[in-house]
């Protein structure tokens, strides 16, 4: 079971212009200039290989920050 | 557990018709319907989908009875021989009669064909070949053809850049002893509107309401157009067709990872590669054909393979393996062998509706 800090980590593996650095658990993702539907496709892809849990449409559009995220992966293991 | 083999049948030609006419998503067209969640560049990079073909004037079974006749022509096939001709769509000519009875005629078929249609999309080619296996594989009916695609573009509504038109043909023939074909197949209605076109059936009869434009996930739709919730059909997707491929090969105890080719439904390319990878299959066992034709609904499979192996699976036995998974939802997988395979050339159809 992997950490809300690693998963953090994952997630900004998925982004391109943001910098890593700057991306914490209480980022609103959704608000990031590069965010679009193409990179939560990214998103479901990371989160099937490292989690095996099938996330939902509805669970990127219920979800504000990185850890709100997380809870519902967790939620599904 | 929909597992289901047909021995007895072999898959001895295949065949594509597509428009003429390319579309390059690098250009957007007036009428596609370009996001403004991401660039023209973006949309290729991430879906793998740089041309399409389209067309305002053919039909599923314009396209289909181009590449019949092709084909057809190409293994020196009879006419009178033909037995059952399945047509795989959700664009069928006219809201009723069934389109394959068209088909019949048109190309001259023998009143004694049995003739059905199948609305399925992404998962269509291979219950179609499922279908007509089992109607072969006792030998009563001797020569099939399965035609499979979706087509035609209507005025005013927008087009999404990631669909291309295509209609396919494959022929089967019954062969005794042949090894035949092995199948799984699931379906989960309980995701029907993750794809799905909400007027113009019974259910909702079309009224002035279905042509105005309403905001749904991927931008503003008429409720005549297909609308996707592109992420529920993503995570569908990357776990369904690699477990329906594992279940299949466990069912009947062979090894997938020995095949020849992967065939899968041409989605995008995020999805596919996601899958390969997830089988843990070599990119040059995974053919592809949506970078120049889009996502091409039920032709998809074997628009791939007419259009990627023909120089590849055409001499000798090639082992193949296909997954179509999509609207419904549906999803099967089939494996087969094929020997000597025909490849008919690309049938390219113009608006006039003359072939080359």
């Amino acid at each position: 079971m992997k950490s809300l800090d690693e998963f953090v980590v994952l997630f900004a593996e998925q982004l391109d212009e943001t910098d890593p650095s700057s991306v914490t658990a209480q980022t609103k993702f959704r608000e990031l200039d590069e965010w679009s539907s193409l990179l939560a496709l990214s998103l479901i892809s990371m989160i099937d290989e490292e989690f095996d849990v099938a996330l939902k449409g509805d669970d990127v559009k219920n979800s504000e920050t990185i850890e709100d995220v997380y809870n519902i992966v967790v939620s599904k293991i | 557990m929909a597992f289901l083999e047909f021995k007895n049948v072999n898959l001895v030609g295949m065949a594509a018709g597509v428009p003429s006419f390319v579309a390059n998503n690098l250009r957007p067209l007036p009428d596609d319907d370009v996001s403004s969640d991401y660039s023209p560049e973006d949309f290729v990079k991430n879906t793998g989908v740089l041309e399409r073909r389209i067309t305002y004037t053919q039909t599923t079974s314009d396209l289909c009875y181009h590449a019949a006749e092709r084909l057809i022509a190409d293994l020196g096939w009879k006419k009178e021989e033909i037995d059952a001709l399945i047509f795989v769509s959700q664009t069928r000519d006219y809201a009723t009669p069934a389109t394959s009875g068209l088909l019949q005629d048109r190309l001259g078929l023998s009143k004694n064909t049995y003739c059905i249609d199948l609305t399925l999309g992404c998962s269509g080619w291979v219950y179609g070949l499922n279908t007509v296996t089992s109607l072969l594989s006792t030998g009563c009916m001797k020569k099939a053809l399965l035609m499979a695609g979706d087509s035609k573009a209507v005025r005013p509504m927008k087009l999404s850049p990631l669909f291309g038109h295509a209609g396919t043909v494959t022929a089967l023939e019954y062969k005794p002893g042949a090894q035949g074909f092995r199948f799984h197949c699931g379906t989960d209605g309980s995701g029907y509107d993750a794809i799905i076109i909400p007027d113009s059936g019974c259910r909702n009869l079309i009224t002035p309401r279905s042509f105005q434009y309403e905001e749904c996930e991927g931008g503003k739709k008429t409720r005549m157009q297909s609308r996707m919730k592109g992420m529920d059909v993503f995570s569908f997707g990357i776990t369904t067709a690699p477990k329906s491929v594992k279940k299949l090969s466990e069912n009947y105890g062979f090894d997938y990872q020995e095949c020849d080719y992967l065939v899968l439904h041409q989605a995008n390319m995020a999805m596919n590669s996601m899958i390969a990878k997830k089988l843990k299959l070599p990119v040059e066992k995974v053919p592809s054909c949506m970078h120049h034709f889009g996502n091409t609904s039920s032709a998809s499979i074997p628009l791939t393979i007419v259009t990627e192996l023909k120089d590849k699976a055409t001499t000798g036995k090639r082992n193949f393996l296909c997954c179509g998974f999509g609207v419904g939802l549906s999803w099967a997988t089939v494996s087969f062998t094929t020997e000597n395979l025909l490849i008919s050339d690309l049938v390219e159809v113009d608006e006039d509706g003359i072939a080359s």
